[in-house]
């Protein structure tokens, strides 16, 4: 978008004609012109002046730096609350799986654990469905269908957590428990991840529900990417014969790598901090066990069952600090994410490996 | 797109190899179409039937009697969402003329396009913690104007990225012929290309509405729920998305029914503000301005 842009720009040395004062504009113009036209004095006449034109660029530019503002301030507000427990435990909070309000003893490490066990499941299900979509609707997807499609899967993106949630503790949780995880303790118990007893909630649940709220992230993104590899990548492996598959796996896939990654991260981070889905179906159990049939918990949801209850200080402390160590992983995966898609959307060249 | 006229020894194999990955494409597009059928289904189903009159005109009745609706829980989000727009909508907008009209290019603008893009990942339970120990720990007790703070807060990344967007696609053409007419920039921006791109803009903004109304996170510690009426913005006050988690967690069937109902009710105005959005960007009103 950018690039089209500048592209159709008058090659300019600046930006000086396009947006200069009207004063500098007046004084461009001949001497000899005599009055300004009726137009231009109906124009004059309504703030022109370069006050209003120079105080409404500054509120521009204040208003974007009020989202500097935010991030500085959601940062500050979570340290400073968290000190008590950042203070008293150091980095051990994350690495005590003891989880004790009621003789102050706290340590994070069985919701880190759930956070990302439960994200990797979600993960596990939905890249290779959300890389299956992307394929369908850029490269194979008969016209009429492609525009209902996309929108679809935006809409699994608006669709609130809360609703998730709600679907998957009276459908989807009675799903898996009469007829999915039988099948999984069946084929695959000698893993020792789909043990008994089954409770219906449980890491397994969380995950799919998860795979499900970050299918439409991981695919539209995905899809951005897929679009931007130009054609001529497309018709040049077409043309050393190759079928359509083989297209989509060199021509396509392999240019779009790194964008496909950096979707998957986004996805990451969006599982990682998602809360109110995942709370309703995990279990809300701290405990580390392999097996994805018991009860876990996350860092998202713990803070949503027990802030409210918090009652002392050093408990609510506890709270925060796993918020912070959200925040502060949430946004480098983010960050790590946008730089991968941008270094492919933005037209960089496609290097054929 | 088809062309497999080639003559190799294992045209047999990438041939089976070829209609394998088609295959599976399209078996993972059924399998990602499915839950949102299978929810909207269900939602419809069991929200449908539920929903009546009493839903929106009444207050929740105590446990074991039956009846009552959510229509305190509406005006509640009503009333945050009303406070999270003033704040969020200006701001926003704002920020995404900044990005498109002033700062395109420039390396500020692309650190505030990024920041905003992190912004947006920041999961929403941390903007309810940050809030809480922002607002309502200093206060001592939870309210109204947190939650419609949290709220608007969230809007804000999503509406300056959407506005940005919508202004780049305005022809530079617009923004030179009202320059050349000699009118000031901040009146051509204001009136002339964000006029032109408005469509976009509000609909951007009802998206961003759309995603925040149904927002639970954040608000769990801030507006906290209420189980009566209330307007006012110094007390904990009642939302659907909250009230909506709360009932789904009861043990009680007519809980479980009106959150049916409310969930149905988010998703209208949901489905309705994402259509609007798609028509705004794929049918070119704003072509047609041009």
């Amino acid at each position: 978008m950018n690039f089209k842009i500048q592209d159709v720009r008058v090659p300019a040395p600046s930006d000086a004609p396009l947006h200069a004062s009207p004063d500098a504009l007046s004084v461009a113009l001949p001497a000899g012109s005599g009055e300004p036209s009726a137009i231009r004095k109906f124009l004059l006449g309504r703030g022109s002046s370069a006050m209003a034109d120079k105080g409404f660029g500054w509120l521009m530019l204040l208003c974007a730096f009020s989202i500097f503002g935010i991030v500085a301030l959601i940062a500050t507000e979570l340290i400073l609350r968290s000190q008590m427990t950042i203070s008293k435990f150091g980095l051990k909070f994350f690495f005590d799986s003891a989880w004790d309000p009621v003789n102050g003893n706290f340590g994070a490490l069985p919701f880190v654990y759930g956070t990302l066990m439960s994200s990797l499941v979600a993960l596990v299900i939905a890249v290779p469905l959300a890389v299956g979509v992307s394929i369908f609707i850029t490269e194979m997807c008969p016209g009429f269908l492609r525009g209902p499609l996309s929108f679809l899967t935006e809409l699994l993106a608006a669709i609130p957590s809360v609703v998730y949630g709600l679907w998957a503790v009276f459908i989807l949780v009675p799903l898996l428990r009469e007829h999915v995880d039988p099948i999984l303790m069946r084929v695959l118990g000698w893993s020792g991840l789909f043990v008994a007893p089954d409770f219906g909630v449980h890491m397994l649940s969380a995950g799919v529900i998860l795979s499900i709220m970050i299918l439409p992230i991981i695919s539209s993104l995905t899809r951005e990417v897929m679009t931007s590899v130009p054609h001529s990548q497309r018709e040049a492996v077409l043309a050393l014969g190759a079928t359509r598959w083989e297209m989509i796996r060199m021509g396509v896939l392999r240019n779009a790598r790194i964008g496909i990654v950096g979707s998957i991260i986004l996805g990451l981070g969006r599982a990682l901090g998602e809360t109110i889905a995942v709370t309703m179906v995990i279990g809300n159990n701290p405990q580390i066990v392999k097996n994805l049939l018991a009860p876990g918990y996350s860092m998202a949801s713990v803070i949503a069952n027990e802030f409210s209850e918090a009652s002392d200080d050093m408990y609510r402390s506890a709270l925060i600090e796993i918020g912070l160590a959200l925040f502060i992983v949430t946004i480098i995966v983010n960050a790590l994410a946008r730089i991968l898609v941008w270094a492919v959307t933005r037209g960089a060249p496609a290097r054929v490996a | 797109m088809t062309q497999t006229k080639f003559s190799a020894a294992n045209r047999f194999r990438r041939t089976v190899v070829n209609h394998l990955a088609s295959g599976l494409a399209v078996l993972s597009t059924i399998l990602v179409v499915a839950p949102l059928i299978a929810i909207f289904i269900y939602l419809l189903y069991k929200g449908a039937s539920s929903l009546n009159l009493a839903f929106f005109t009444q207050a929740p009745k105590p446990v074991g009697e039956s009846g009552g609706g959510m229509a305190n829980a509406i005006l509640g989000s009503g009333i945050l969402l009303i406070i999270g727009s003033l704040l969020g909508v200006p701001i926003g907008i704002a920020a995404g003329i900044f990005l498109a009209e002033y700062g395109r290019g420039s390396k500020l603008a692309n650190i505030v396009r990024f920041t905003a893009d992190v912004l947006n990942g920041v999961p929403s339970i941390v903007m309810g913690i940050a809030i809480y120990s922002l607002i309502v720990l200093p206060q001592k007790h939870f309210s109204a104007l947190s939650g419609g703070i949290a709220l608007g807060i969230m809007m804000i990344p999503t509406i300056t990225r959407t506005t940005e967007e919508m202004l780049l696609m305005v022809p530079h053409a617009v923004r030179e012929a009202a320059l050349g007419l000699g009118v000031p920039t901040w009146r051509a921006v204001l009136s002339i290309t964000l006029r032109t791109a408005s469509p976009g803009v509000i609909t951007g903004c009802m998206l961003a509405f759309a995603r925040v109304a149904g927002e639970t996170a954040p608000l769990l510690f801030t507006a906290f729920g209420n189980n009566f009426w209330s307007a006012n913005l110094n007390e904990p006050i009642a939302a659907l998305p909250l009230q909506i988690y709360v009932y789904a967690l009861s043990p009680y069937d007519e809980w479980h029914r009106l959150a049916w109902a409310g969930s149905l009710v988010l998703i209208v105005l949901i489905v309705v503000s994402v259509s609007l959005v798609r028509y705004v960007t794929t049918r070119g009103v704003l072509k047609g301005a041009s």
